[in-house]
């Protein structure tokens, strides 16, 4: 099985990190794994992606045109990566200043507010896990238990008293992801 | 074929270092894999000046910090120039000293390789390159070839190029790098682009070994200037000559090694080549975009195999030529306007058509414009 990932947003959004910690979960469950971020002008202008495969076997190219699951966090990543989920495939997006909504039919599209809830549990910094929790809901790729192992990883020991917070976080964004209303 | 054979790296597995925890299976960068291996390996000194997209090489050693460790000196020097210049000092002394840097800056390095080359002088440089010419662009790009392998600085001269295509051998040909540069007395390259540099991957790192003590460098490197004793005489090291006679012997020595180690030391990796119809001959990233393209031609029928140069310099002619018969057609693909492409030519000599397919400037294509390339320019 190989789950291949785009996850796109503003830079300051948390997408590195949030494929970083899919990345290490994956690490967690003896799965190869690549994170190829975009590092050029894109990272400069204030958008940020970064391309994340989970694979059982040998990955090839870290380099893609397409993609099973796209996670679009603003409308300039919602453009540009809309045309590039496979069909059948999965597009998650977070409402939050999208003018102009996903139209494909031939995927399945869900949202979700992550900004909006990450506003109401008063932490901004929550927000990449409550999207990591929706893409988990709808694709347990890997375990809760590999996520926290991988947080473990992937954070600094002073940070690992945020773990908590973050558990909290992705569990609320499993409860908040829903298909988009057509 | 294992990509550190010959010439397989030893370890000394005894010693115990202060982060002696090896076989953990680690996800990292390729930039911080070369770092981690570089103080493995027991590395004397890594000078550097930073420049994207390998700024994390010197990042993680100053984050590491190898000196309160196993001594490993780590400078950021002045200036690339300067770097290079600190690594002929230190490779003098018979030290294992490497640099790093990235296409504008591996330029400016050129003289001091050059000086290096000529000295006979073992080091270790590592070029994650971006698009060029000039200061160009930071995204990835495979334009350096012609640079590492037919020269770079002036004079008859060559590098030992190795080219990674996973995080893992960013990591392996640290060492190997090193061990073919001290064996040979060579200046080595890892030739690596934007994206091995960046991405992260799962890398084993190689066991601690001890840095080389003065007793083993003496030993081993009786050319080294660590001081003069009473039983030699002094060690000169230096590349200048003037009299033409004397400078041509030298000259001759250095193709003497040169030929040494085009028989000894060709590296590359075949995949699916058996039974397939068209050879795609690819290295570093282009390689693992190439690896996907065989995947998705399959699925259409299409069988393709990949020759992968893991030593750009000694060229692997005579697996190309061997490889290629019976295919009925040849692709080279690189991040360039078409430069290893000269080599594959001279290693099928015009047997069969030899296309080529890149992007240029940082541009990084998917597998499915190489695929769409074989379509277009062979079938």
């Amino acid at each position: 099985m190989t789950h291949e990932i785009i996850i796109a947003g503003f830079g300051g959004q948390g997408v590195l990190s949030m494929g970083k910690i899919l990345a290490y979960s994956g690490l967690m469950e003896g799965k190869e794994v690549t994170w190829m971020p975009a590092y050029g002008p894109e990272q400069r202008g204030g958008t940020a992606n970064v391309t994340v495969i989970l694979s059982d076997e040998r990955i090839s190219s870290p380099v893609l045109h397409s993609y099973d699951i796209a996670i679009v966090l603003n409308q300039p990543s919602l453009d540009k990566f809309e045309d590039k989920v496979k069909p059948g495939g999965i597009l998650i997006y977070d409402s939050y200043g999208i003018t102009t909504p996903p139209t494909r039919t031939d995927i399945e599209c869900y949202c979700i507010d992550a900004t909006e809830i990450a506003a109401q549990m008063n932490n901004s910094k929550a927000f990449n896990m409550i999207v990591l929790g929706g893409l988990l809901k709808l694709c347990p790729m890997v375990t809760m238990d590999s996520v926290i192992k991988g947080l473990k990883k992937s954070l600094p020991e002073r940070h690992h008293k945020l773990i908590p917070m973050n558990e909290q976080a992705i569990y609320k964004g499993m409860e908040s992801i829903v298909p988009m209303k057509r | 074929m294992n990509a550190c054979a010959p010439g397989k790296m030893q370890y000394n597995d005894n010693y115990k270092g202060k982060h002696n925890m090896s076989e953990e299976v680690k996800l990292m960068k390729g930039n911080e894999a070369i770092a981690h291996a570089a103080i493995r390996y027991g590395a004397d000194g890594y000078f550097g000046y930073p420049i994207t997209p390998q700024s994390e090489v010197m990042e993680t050693l100053m984050a590491l910090k190898p000196w309160e460790d196993t001594g490993m000196v780590v400078l950021q020097a002045e200036s690339e120039v300067a770097a290079i210049n600190m690594v002929y000092g230190g490779a003098s002394c018979g030290k294992a000293v490497m640099t790093s840097s990235s296409s504008p800056g591996v330029s400016l390095k050129q003289e001091g390789i050059s000086y290096c080359a000529g000295a006979e002088l073992p080091c270790l440089v590592v070029n994650v390159m971006r698009g060029g010419p000039g200061l160009g662009t930071i995204q990835p790009s495979q334009a350096d070839y012609f640079q590492a392998t037919k020269g770079g600085g002036h004079g008859d001269y060559h590098l030992i190029v190795l080219a990674p295509a996973s995080v893992q051998e960013m990591a392996d040909f640290v060492g190997l790098g090193f061990d073919l540069a001290f064996k040979y007395r060579n200046p080595a390259m890892i030739l690596a682009d934007g994206v091995i540099g960046q991405m992260m991957e799962k890398v084993v790192l190689p066991p601690y070994r001890p840095r080389r003590t003065e007793e083993e460098i003496r030993k081993t490197m009786p050319w080294a200037t660590q001081g003069r004793t009473p039983d030699r005489e002094r060690n000169v090291i230096t590349s200048l000559e003037l009299d033409p006679a004397i400078m041509e012997q030298r000259n001759i020595k250095l193709q003497a090694t040169y030929r040494r180690i085009e028989e000894n030391e060709i590296r590359y990796e075949k995949l699916n080549c058996e039974g397939a119809d068209y050879l795609m001959v690819a290295f570093g990233s282009m390689a693992r975009i190439c690896q996907k393209t065989i995947e998705l031609a399959a699925a259409e029928g299409i069988k393709l195999g990949l020759l992968r140069p893991i030593t750009l310099w000694p060229f692997p002619y005579a697996a190309i030529n061997e490889t290629a018969k019976g295919k009925k057609g040849v692709l080279v693909a690189e991040l360039n306007a078409g430069q290893m492409i000269e080599d594959v030519k001279l290693a099928v000599n015009c047997s069969l058509p030899v296309e080529h397919f890149g992007r240029l400037g940082g541009i990084v294509p998917s597998p499915d414009e190489v695929l769409a390339a074989i379509k277009e320019k062979l079938m």
